[in-house]
Parts: structure tokens; sequence; C-alpha cells
């Protein structure tokens, strides 16, 4: 073998490999990003609508809009629903559904300061009669006044750790796949 | 840090002997009677070159029986025993061998040999076969790991990492997407002969952007001569529950021909701290390499390819999504997924393939003079795998194909006998390829092409005896072509739109598609000194200047990091980063004790970090952000190594290393630096016993004082009102001092066949610890008490 044979060889691999390369990437839409997640309050004859929306994503410099759609009235019990959104996807996708699918593995938890209200879950449960809490109640205290409702999603979370079945998220563990707080406002109509 | 200088010193002083001396001359020849200049003679450890008319003297030889050695290139070794009794002639005529010609190159020049390197051979290496190449290379004074969990082990050169640590596997710069805090370097530590490390940047025939140092990986060497041997390495661990064969088999053929085949396979399940199973922490291997090659007269070649296969778990509870998920982590001081031992890997995970070939090509133009040729190819592929949801449950969230084609020359040639000559060229072609149709996830590093073209030349000039000096300067073009999707938000954040609305060539939805181009020229240099100080001290010292471009992690970064929670957001306007380090050793050979003192200071312009800005607000609750910038930084600290024969049969062994970093440009100390740690070995050896050795190991890294500090309020709404809450991310967990144990003895089993069988505890008293340079260190204990038993056959 000469130097120049030799040479020619590695050159001719590297003309060869250049050319098969790729180097346009396709845009990527994230299926699983929740850019909005709306939680729908109805009961006493109101329906009210709060909703986080977080368009560029969890990654995204902008913060979510949040929005609260009137005052909620006292000793008064709302069914309320989730609904969760990847609006940044043409058309936007529901991930109400996944989230329903694999409900063994999802939890929401809800808190509400200053004693305004308390929650409970509703059904659907999940395959194990685990609540998930897509579905739930919400009921005001006589209390009036103004304070937070705090909506998270635990992802893999411990079911049947004391507690979680109830609502309580000390000991759910799992990571955070939402954590939204709405400013809320309880006063007598 | 003073009591540990006073103390070598104490024991230096100790080592002034009274011998009765003699002197040592002669003259070494060819078969023709012709002088050969620049002859080695070793004579236990006194050393000596000939003169240009091949004579030689060696003073102060102390009075016995004292093995001589006698080395030219091209020639037999000479190897005998002589008796001194007074002043003695030696006169040696040394007879051709065409096999050595072909071994090594030239004499070593003084950058093989300066003050920072420091070398691993095989049977150190040996110990290692069922870990990884960064837990070895911890063997080395001033090296520690920057770690992952227990697998992901990468090399720390006196405090720096990363893209700034160059690994040369096999004469080929490794691109295994290198500029990873979590990527390990992808090859296997069994193919390796021989690792040494040059601490700086006087690697220059490697590469100008050594910031930290270069790794230099060599595989084992094959004679020339007809011979077939081979080894066979297994390795079984309580902690994981599996463990390691590791396989080779060399030939060698009088002909010149050789060849070799090694393979390597490991399986271990989940690894347990003290108190809990590291839940999803097990790790696969499969690992395989080939080489052909053919020593000529004056001219040779090899064909090489090696693969590497792992597939590595993450430890579950490492990953989080949020800020309350973290200082739920920091808080409970344990992890939150605890669950019963398994072989299972499950997400999240890395699945990592590396191919690298190569066709390597030499030849001697005269006595003095090399061409070496070399074309290497290399295929990484990075999946790593998420927790994720739905239809994507299955998918990885990362999966990178990198390319690269490298071509380099390199010619050595002696003008005198003082004087040598290294001067090379290397060109390089790579192609990062983000397989975003299967992950569907945004590419954390883009699609690019990536252009490298490089020229360097080293002269080392041998002034007398006694110094030895070296000059070499290189430098580097590169340019890359990337192709990147930048969400139209972040890409305003970064005010890119006054600066590069002209890179933008299309749009969808809401994100820019961008084609970042960059052009880089960059210059590197060394200078080094060597001077023998007398029998037994050898002073070296070395400056030498390295430049690094920005990586692309730290150009395009813009997303969440899943083990620390944090965003990190690269920056399109860094530029280079310029080191000046300045080290000095003294390095002390006598009979029985050694030592190597090394202390060194660097100093690093527009050094490219992570710093936290501001925290911003998502459905997912707050995340802080952390930027690239740059900052000025300065470092020194100091690397010690000492080994002491103590008493008939035992032997002291010791390293430790301190390294002090600042951020100069902000007034705070740098983040991630090594705290001191100290090693000190005892072992006794009793070679009539089976080659019996035992020994006794302690690790002692001190509480890391100096960090800075990135703790930061998030409001936290898990109890339903909002809570300011601190996340204290910075302080560096407690120091911690770890015994191990360690025993082997061999056999002689077949014929020609020896068998050593070792048997090693890894802390030994089953210690609770966390180590500051752990990336997951928030989240769980290291590893608990570990028995592993290793087999070894020789054959």
């Amino acid at each position: 073998m000469n130097v120049f044979k030799f040479l020619s060889m590695g050159l001719a691999a590297i003309t060869l490999c250049s050319s098969c390369s790729n180097d346009d990437s396709n845009p990527v839409n994230e299926e699983e990003v929740i850019t909005t997640l709306t939680a729908t309050l109805t009961g006493g004859g109101q329906t009210i609508t709060l909703t986080s929306r977080d368009l560029d994503g969890a990654e995204g410099p902008n913060a979510p809009v949040v929005t609260v759609s009137g005052n909620l009235a006292p000793n008064t019990t709302y069914n309320g629903a989730l609904n969760l959104l990847n609006e940044a996807a043409t058309p936007a996708e529901s991930i109400t559904e996944e989230i329903l699918e694999e409900g063994h593995e999802h939890q929401f938890f809800f808190t509400v300061s200053n004693a305004l209200a308390t929650t409970a879950y509703a059904v659907p449960n999940d395959v194990n009669g685990k609540p998930i809490g897509l579905n739930f109640t919400f009921t005001t205290n006589a209390t009036t006044g103004n304070g937070i409702f705090t909506v998270t999603l635990r992802h893999q979370p411990n079911k049947n750790a004391e507690g979680v079945s109830t609502g309580n998220i000390t000991n759910a563990g799992g990571e955070t796949d939402i954590q939204v707080s709405f400013p809320i406002t309880v006063a007598a109509p | 840090m003073r009591y540990i200088l006073f103390f070598v010193f104490l024991l230096v002083g100790n080592q002034t002997r009274v011998y009765s001396q003699h002197a040592l001359s002669g003259t070494i020849t060819n078969e023709k009677k012709q002088p050969l200049a620049g002859s080695h003679i070793h004579a236990g450890t006194f050393f000596a070159t000939t003169a240009v008319d091949g004579r030689y003297v060696i003073n102060g030889v102390p009075q016995g029986n004292i093995a001589v050695t006698i080395e030219y290139l091209g020639y037999k070794t000479l190897d005998t025993i002589i008796s001194m009794q007074n002043d003695r002639v030696l006169d040696i005529s040394l007879k051709p061998d065409v096999s050595q010609l072909s071994e090594v190159v030239l004499k070593k020049t003084v950058s093989e040999k300066n003050a920072a390197t420091q070398e691993l051979k095989a049977n150190v290496l040996e110990n290692y076969s069922s870990e990884s190449l960064g837990d070895a290379l911890k063997e080395i004074s001033g090296i520690s790991s920057l770690k992952t969990g227990s697998t992901i082990v990468k090399p720390i050169i006196n405090g720096l990492h990363s893209s700034r640590v160059l690994i040369i596997n096999n004469n080929v710069r490794l691109e295994d997407q290198q500029w990873g805090t979590e990527h390990a370097p992808n090859m296997d530590v069994n193919t390796a002969g021989k690792i040494s490390v040059i601490k700086g940047a006087s690697g220059l025939q490697y590469g100008g952007d050594a910031i930290g140092g270069t790794v230099i990986v060599e595989p084992a060497h094959i004679p020339v001569k007809d011979t077939i041997f081979g080894k066979t390495i297994i390795n079984g661990a309580t902690n994981g529950r599996g463990g390691s064969v590791s396989s080779s088999l060399s030939k060698g053929y009088e002909n010149g021909w050789n060849w070799n085949l090694q393979g390597t396979f490991k399986y271990l399940g989940d690894f347990e701290a003290p108190d809990y199973v590291l839940s999803n922490t097990g790790n696969r291997e499969k690992n395989f390499s080939g080489n052909l090659g053919y020593k000529g007269e004056n001219q040779g070649y090899s064909f090489f390819y090696s693969y590497y296969n792992a597939d590595i778990g993450i430890l579950r509870s490492s990953h989080i999504s949020g800020m309350s998920d973290l200082i739920r982590a920091i808080n409970s001081g344990q992890p939150q997924v605890i669950r019963d031992f398994t072989y299972d890997i499950n997400a999240p995970r890395q699945e990592l393939q590396h191919h690298l070939g190569k066709v390597n090509y030499y030849t001697f133009f005269s006595d003095a003079s090399k061409l070496s040729l070399q074309y290497s190819f290399q295929f990484n592929n990075r999946k790593e795998f998420d927790l994720r949801r739905g239809d994507d449950r299955n998918k990885a969230a990362v999966d990178l194909d990198l390319m690269t084609h490298s071509f380099t020359a390199d010619f050595e040639t002696n003008s005198s006998e003082k004087v040598k000559y290294k001067a090379g060229i290397s060109a390089a072609y790579q192609n990062n390829a983000a397989n975003t149709g299967d992950t569907q996830v945004r590419a954390l590093i883009p699609n690019y092409n990536k252009f490298d073209a490089g020229a360097y030349a080293i002269a080392s000039y041998q002034a007398n005896d006694n110094l030895a000096l070296e000059a070499g300067m290189r430098y580097d073009f590169s340019h890359i072509d990337a192709k990147k999707y930048y969400l139209k938000s972040r890409w305003t954040e970064r005010g890119y739109d006054r600066d590069f609305s002209n890179i933008i060539i299309g749009e969808d939805g809401q994100q820019w598609y961008t084609n970042p181009v960059f052009t880089y020229h960059n210059f590197s240099g060394s200078l080094g000194a060597k001077y023998q100080l007398n029998d037994k001290l050898t002073w070296f010292s070395n400056i030498g200047i390295a430049s690094r471009n920005p990586n692309p992690a730290e150009l395009f970064s813009d997303g969440l990091h899943h083990a620390t929670g944090q965003i990190e957001l690269g920056d399109l306007r860094l530029k280079r980063e310029v080191a000046l380090k300045m080290s000095t050793a003294l390095h002390y050979a006598g009979d029985g004790f050694a030592f190597e003192v090394n202390p060194y200071y660097n100093t690093i312009s527009d050094f490219k970090i992570l710093i936290p800005t501001t925290i911003i607000l998502s459905n997912r609750g707050p995340f802080p952000v952390w930027e690239y910038r740059q900052v000025d930084v300065r470092m020194f600290g100091i690397d010690l190594t000492a080994d002491y024969d103590f008493a008939k049969n035992l032997n002291w062994h010791s390293t430790a290393a301190f390294v002090y970093g600042k951020d100069a440009t902000n007034n705070k100390p740098l983040i991630d630096m090594p705290p001191l740690n100290l090693n000190n070995t005892i072992s006794f050896k009793k070679e009539n016993w089976n080659h019996l050795v035992l020994g006794i190991k302690n690790e002692t890294v001190f509480t890391q004082q100096r960090y800075p500090n990135n703790d930061f309020y998030v409001d936290v709404t898990d109890s339903g009102e909002p809570v300011s809450t601190l996340v204290k991310i910075s302080r560096p967990p407690k120091g911690y001092s770890l015994l191990h144990f360690n025993s082997e003895m061999s056999f002689d089993v077949l014929k020609k066949s020896k068998m050593t069988i070792g048997f090693n505890i890894q802390n030994l008293l089953n210690t609770n610890y966390r180590d500051y340079l752990n990336r997951t260190r928030y989240y769980a204990d290291e590893l608990g008490r570990n028995f592993r038993i290793q087999v070894k056959l020789n054959y």
C-alpha cells in the first residue's frame, strides 16, 4: 500500500459520507406540552371558568396568562371539571383523554387558601378505583374574601400512600406536571 | 496544606544515605563499531545518554550489583547485571533490531515526559475492568470525577472537565457529545493498555483546545515475533449484583503481521446505598474491538475498529419536573422513589452506541524521520429516554447522531542529535443530526456541519546532559454551520431579533427557523523545560496557551434540564475562551522512595459558565433560569504523589490534590471545584507467597467550603397558602472518609498461564456519604459496601 492510495481512500470516504448527511431539520411541535389548563366550576346557577394559558410552554420565557371569569358565591357546591389542551399544536390537541387513559399514573391535587372552600374527588376513577381528579366538587364556605386556588398534577404519584386518595399531596411523591394558582374571590352575589 | 508539604520534606530529608560510590563509563557502538550517539544507559536508578562519540559516564554508582539496561532505537536492548566494586568501564556493541524500529517513534520529546504527564499501566487499569475510564483515572493525583449516579463518570483534570478535557482513544480524538456533563466517555476501559494524562495544554499534537488537559488511551502493544497471548478478566460484585467479563486475544508473527480481538460484556442491576436501593441504576455494556496490523522494516499499517454499546439507568428519583419536586427531594434527605432491587432499566435512561474505525500508515524515510498518516471514522448515537406520557411513552427524548471523519498527518525528524522536530496537519468533518422526527421533542443540540483544520509544529532541544527544552505552537480553524428552530418568544427574550435577524431562514407557527454560522481561528502554544538537578531529582516546567470555541450546548441550549430542574440557555454571542496555564513539578525518585509535587496556576479569560439569572413562571410552577456567560477565572492548585517502601514488603502510596478556583469577574468562588482530597494506601506484597498483595486504602474528601451561593426563593403552594421557600442548591455535602480493602494472589496454571484472584471491598465501613461532584447528590447517597471478586487469566 502506498501513501497516495491510502490518502485517496480516506478522502473518498470523507466525500462519500458527507454527501449522505442530512442537515435540515423538521420543526417539532411537542405533543406533551400542556399549554392550557381550564377549570370549569358549575353550581348555584353560575359557571366560572379559570384558565392558565402558557402558549410558549414550560421552557418558553413568557409567564402563563391566568384568568378567572368571575366571583364565587359562598355556601355553594360547584361541580368542577378540568380540561387540558396543547394549543401550540394546530389544531389544538386535548390532553384530557390521555390523562384519563393513564389515570393510574396521574392525580390532581387541589388546595384553597384562607379556608374559602373545600374540594373532593368525583368520578371517574382510575382502573384501580383510585381518584384522578379530572372531576371534583368545589364547596365554598360561609367565609368571603380573596384567596388562591391551586391545581397540581403529579405524574407517577404513589397513589397508595397515606392520605393521597383523599387529596392530601404530602405523601404523594411523583413529578409535578402542572402547578397553577388561580386568584379567587368568594363574595355574596 | 502546609503540614503536608512539611511531611513530604521530612520524608525527603530522611532519605540521605551514605554509600561507597564508583563511576561507570564506556562507549556504545553498533555492530560495525560506529558510535551510537544518544543511546540510553540505565544503571539502577541512574541514567545517562551517550555523546556524539558514543561515550558515557555515570558517577556516584553505589557499590554492589546493579542492573544495567542499554537502549538505542532500532537496536536490540541489552540487559545485564554488573558488579560495581571499583570504577568500571563497560563498552557495548548493540545489534540491530528491525522490530524495534517499527515499534516506537523517535526518542521521547520533552512533551511526552513533561511536568504534567502521568501514566496508568495495564495492571492498574485491570482493577477497573468492570468500571469506567473516569474511575480508573482517579488513581492519578489532581484527577477527580464528575458523576451522574455511579456509572456515568467523567474525568476532571485540575478542576476542569467535559469540553475542556480531550480524550484521545487509540490516537483518535473521541467525539461523543463530550460537552454534556451527563455524557461519560463512550469507550471501554478494557481496550486500554496504557493511559497517560497531560495536565494542561501541552498535548498540542492532539488539539489546541485542551484547557484542562488531555487523556491519552493507548492499546496494548503486540511485539513483532511469533507469539499468541491473551487475557480474560471476570468480575463479580455484590453491589449491583452483577459483573463483567472481558477477554482479549493477540497474535504476533515474526514477519510483522499482528492481530488482536477484544470484547467486554457487563451486566449490573440496581446499586444500593447503605440504607436503600438506588432504583433504576443498573447498566449494561457490550463492547468489541479488533485490530489487524503490519509492522515492516521501514513501514507499517493497521486497521482498527471498535464498538461500544451501553444502556445506563439514571436514578429514578433524580428526575424532577418542578421546583416543588426539588425542594421535597432536598428536604427529605432520601430518594422519593425506592423500589425493590431489579435488573430492569426503565426511563430515565441512556442508550449509547459508538463506532470507531481507523486506518493508519507510517513509513521511515531514514533512521531519523517518520511520517504517519491516519484516517478515522466515528459514529455516535445517543438516545436519552425520559418519563413521558401517552403515545410518546416509549420514544427517546434525545436522539442524536454524531458522525466524525478525521484525517491526520504527522511528521517527525531529528535534524541533529540535539534537535528534534515534530509537525503535523489535521482535518475533520463532523455532522450532527437530531432525530426530532422520532423524538417529537425540540432538539437541544441542533443539526450542524462542522469543518476543522489544524497544523502544529513542536521543536525540542537537548541543550546539555541536564537540560532539555521544548517549544510548540498550533493553529486551528473551525467552521460550524447549524440549523435550529427557536421559539419566537425565546428569540426575542434573548435579544436575537436585534443581533441575528439576518440568520432567520424560515418560520413555523411560533418558531423561527435559523441558520447560525460561525468561523473561528485559534492559536495555541506551549513551552517546556526539563532540568535534571541530580541523579534523583528532576525539575519540570511548562507554560501553555489553549483556546476553546463555544461548544453546541453553550451556543444553542434552550430547555429544561430534568436532573436539576433548571432551564439552561445558551448564547449565540459567546466567544472562545483562552487559558494560560503555568505548571511546574519536582520529581524525586530514589531507592524505595519517590515523590512528585506539582503546583500550577491557570488563568482563563472568557471562561464559559452557567450562572443563575432569573426565575420564570410556567404551568408547571416556577423554574430558575441559568444562562451561559463568560467570566474571567483564576485557578491554582497543587497535586502531590508519594510512594515509600517503608519496610520490607510494605509500601505506602499517597496522592493529594487541592484546587482553588475563583470567578474573578464576579469575585465569587468557582462552582463545582473538587474539594481537597487525600488518598493513602498501605500495601503488603510478598512475591514468594504466590505474589500476595494486601492493601488498605483511605480515601478522604474534605467539605468544599468555597462555593458560590446560588440559593433562590420560590413560592411553593403545596399547602394551600403560597409560601416563599428557599431552595438550597448551593451548599456542598459534608466531606467523607472511606476505607477500601483489596487483595490478590497469582497462581501458575496450565502451561505458561497465570491466574490472578483478587478480592476487594469498596466502602468497607458502609459509610453514608454524598459527593459534591455527583449530579445526583440532591437525591440519594453514594454506594454502600461492595464485595468484589476478580479472576484474571493471562495466557
